[in-house]
């Protein structure tokens, strides 16, 4: 079976003021249908770049120079805009990190959760907004009906993101990008907005794509992970296989920085020294190299590619004794 | 909404007052007093009739009683008699009032037709050539002055091509053809020099609307760059144009007062002006009292036009 998506050996460009910065270099991923893939890595590593650069949506200064996103068998890459915008909302949704500005404030939740099922499925406005209605109360939202008619501003940032499930589930889509849906919410309903955006994906058999930087998040929800660090992918495996046996330096260092519920209260919690790296900047070599208690020589000189180590779990590492 | 329009309204009667403080007062301050004028036009130079005139002008009364006199008056719809022809202002106010009215509304007009359409499309063309010539154009606008472009289009047509602007002016329920065609030059003009700041701040405002997350989002949705435009963005990049609109209120009328003069368009412009030189008291409080009155109800409208626009401001 082929991937619903196979990402391959992307790389993005932006252009600043102080120059061209490569935000991706090489990157590859691939998702099959049904499938939660959880992109996980600290601000900066190229992950929301990632998902932004599937639906095209990397605006004016960004742009793909090399490489190809295949999607249901089209490269998302070189279809025309007219093509990629069949392609938003209807096969593709998004979901944002910022439910409070993500939904524009002058128009009513309604005519924003309906917009895609009337643009894409060609409905009447009162279809779209019956569809609308049951949508909402498929997120679980109270009164879901009569709130078709409120503003964002009515609603709270749990409420939102709940808003933004229903719009991302209007058309159906084959894969659903969430670019960390929880980020900007109280820890109290994180779990349940994750909880409900994974069984809705689950019921309608679309793939995810759940970008964070929780570990936690990501033992719970994925199915696979894919750890990045400075543009490119150092590590990815199927969960469970990544927590028993994480082969990355960055990737142990991610986990040991976990708090441990069993752990000694009083225990410095672990971090990895350092600063996350400038992609203006990169070093040479492996660019974890500064920050790697396992660096040798050759990490300074030479780029390590990602190289299955065990089935279906590739890293991109020269490797180290533990 | 109810309850917004009445707080606002009940807000706009102090405001009222302190103008009609100052509009009673500034006019009374500026040098040489209506009666000099008098006696030097009639040339009589002694002082008994300076009293005898006053008296029958009412300005023998000390000043605080002659405002509460025209507070009260003004307050029942009487704005006085004019000094000099001896007719009631509100009779002048009522015939001059709704030509200076009509340009300034055809004015405004222009203004938005220019404005915000150019804006749009400055913003959606940032940085190519057709949005540097509007942008440049908008200045130029903003840098001259609209009297001066007025004397140019009287002057330079007819010495070239023998035409100039009509003068003739024709009440519109007479013949609306006629009085548009004479309007349509002041309005233009007037409309212009609002319509640059509009327009800048219609492409400011679109290219910050533009970069928002909800913008983003539509586009995520699949949405055409137009629907884009028009569905999502116009109306919250119109929040702050519609504020400088009402901020801009004066100047339309202020600009209407110059152009009136220089087209010939017997609106309140040149009643005021010949009632400033008179030193013709009621008119120009009158007329004062109107422009205030007016400018507030502007503000007013612009507020229920944010209610319209910002759904905040509705609930």
């Amino acid at each position: 079976m082929s991937p619903l998506l196979a990402i391959s050996d992307l790389s993005v460009t932006f252009v600043t003021e102080r120059g061209q910065v490569q935000a991706l270099d090489g990157v590859s991923l691939s998702l099959n249908a049904g499938e939660t893939l959880a992109v996980v890595g600290e601000s900066g590593s190229g992950k929301s770049v990632t998902a932004l650069s599937i639906l095209g949506l990397l605006g004016d200064s960004g742009s793909v120079s090399n490489g190809s996103i295949e999607f249901d068998g089209e490269d998302l890459t070189k279809v025309s805009v007219q093509r990629l915008r069949e392609i938003r909302g209807n096969q593709i949704a998004f979901i944002f990190q910022e439910p409070m500005s993500s939904l524009n404030p002058v128009l009513t939740i309604g005519t924003q959760v309906a917009e895609p099922i009337w643009l894409h499925h060609k409905k009447s406005w009162s279809e779209a907004f019956e569809q609308a209605g049951e949508l909402l109360q498929r997120v679980a939202i109270p009164d879901a009906v009569k709130r078709l008619e409120d503003y964002p501003h009515q609603f709270s940032g749990g409420m939102r993101q709940r808003v933004m499930i229903a719009m991302a589930l209007a058309c159906q889509p084959k894969l659903i990008i969430a670019d960390e849906p929880t980020t900007a919410l109280d820890v109290t309903v994180q779990a349940q907005i994750l909880s409900l955006l994974k069984n809705l994906t689950k019921e309608a058999n679309s793939s995810l794509i759940l970008i964070t930087h929780d570990l936690g998040v990501v033992a719970r929800y994925a199915d696979k992970v894919a750890v990045m660090y400075g543009g490119r992918v150092v590590e990815t495996a199927y969960a469970t296989e990544l927590y028993k046996n994480p082969q990355h330096p960055y990737t142990e260092g991610l986990m040991a920085s976990i708090p441990k519920l069993d752990g000694d209260p009083g225990s410095t919690l672990y971090t990895i020294e350092g600063q996350p790296p400038d992609l203006s900047n990169l070093p040479s070599g492996c660019s974890f190299n500064p920050r790697c208690p396992h660096a040798q020589d050759k990490c300074t000189m030479t780029k390590p590619t990602l190289a299955e180590v065990a089935p279906n779990h590739k890293r991109a590492c020269f490797g180290y004794e533990r | 909404m109810q309850a917004f329009i009445i707080r606002r309204l009940l807000a706009v009667i102090p405001t009222l007052l302190f103008t009609s403080v100052i509009v009673f007062a500034s006019i009374r301050l500026i040098p040489g007093d209506v009666v000099d004028l008098m006696l030097a036009q009639n040339d009589i130079s002694t002082g008994t009739d300076r009293a005898v005139i006053e008296a029958a002008l009412g300005l023998d009364k000390p000043i605080y009683e002659q405002y509460f006199i025209w507070v009260a008056n003004a307050l029942q719809g009487d704005f006085g008699y004019s000094l000099w022809q001896n007719t009631p202002v509100a009779e002048q106010l009522a015939v001059t009032l709704p030509i200076t009215f009509e340009l300034g509304f055809l004015a405004l007009i222009v203004a938005l037709t220019v404005a915000i359409p150019i804006g749009i499309y400055s913003a959606m063309k940032q940085d190519t050539p057709g949005d540097y010539i509007t942008r440049s154009f908008s200045l130029l606008m903003l840098a001259i002055p609209s009297f001066w472009l007025g004397t140019l289009v009287m002057v330079f047509p007819s010495v070239w091509w023998r035409w100039a602007p009509p003068l003739q002016y024709t009440p519109f329920f007479e013949d609306p053809l006629g009085n548009l065609a004479h309007m349509l030059v002041p309005a233009v003009l007037l409309g212009l020099s609002l319509s640059a700041v509009t327009m800048r701040m219609t492409r400011t405002m679109m290219l910050e609307v533009l970069r928002q997350d909800y913008i983003r989002t539509a586009r995520a949705k699949g949405l055409h760059e137009n629907l884009i435009i028009f569905r999502h963005a116009l109306r919250n990049c119109l929040i702050p144009v519609v504020t400088l609109i009402g901020l801009q209120a004066p100047l339309l009328i202020g600009g209407a007062v110059i152009l009136e003069q220089i087209f010939v368009v017997p609106g309140m412009g040149l009643m005021l002006l010949e009632a400033v030189f008179q030193r013709d008291y009621p008119v120009v409080t009158g007329v004062f009292l109107i422009v205030g009155v007016s400018i507030l109800l502007i503000n007013l409208m612009v507020d229920l036009t944010y209610g319209f626009l910002d759904p905040k401001v509705r609930h």
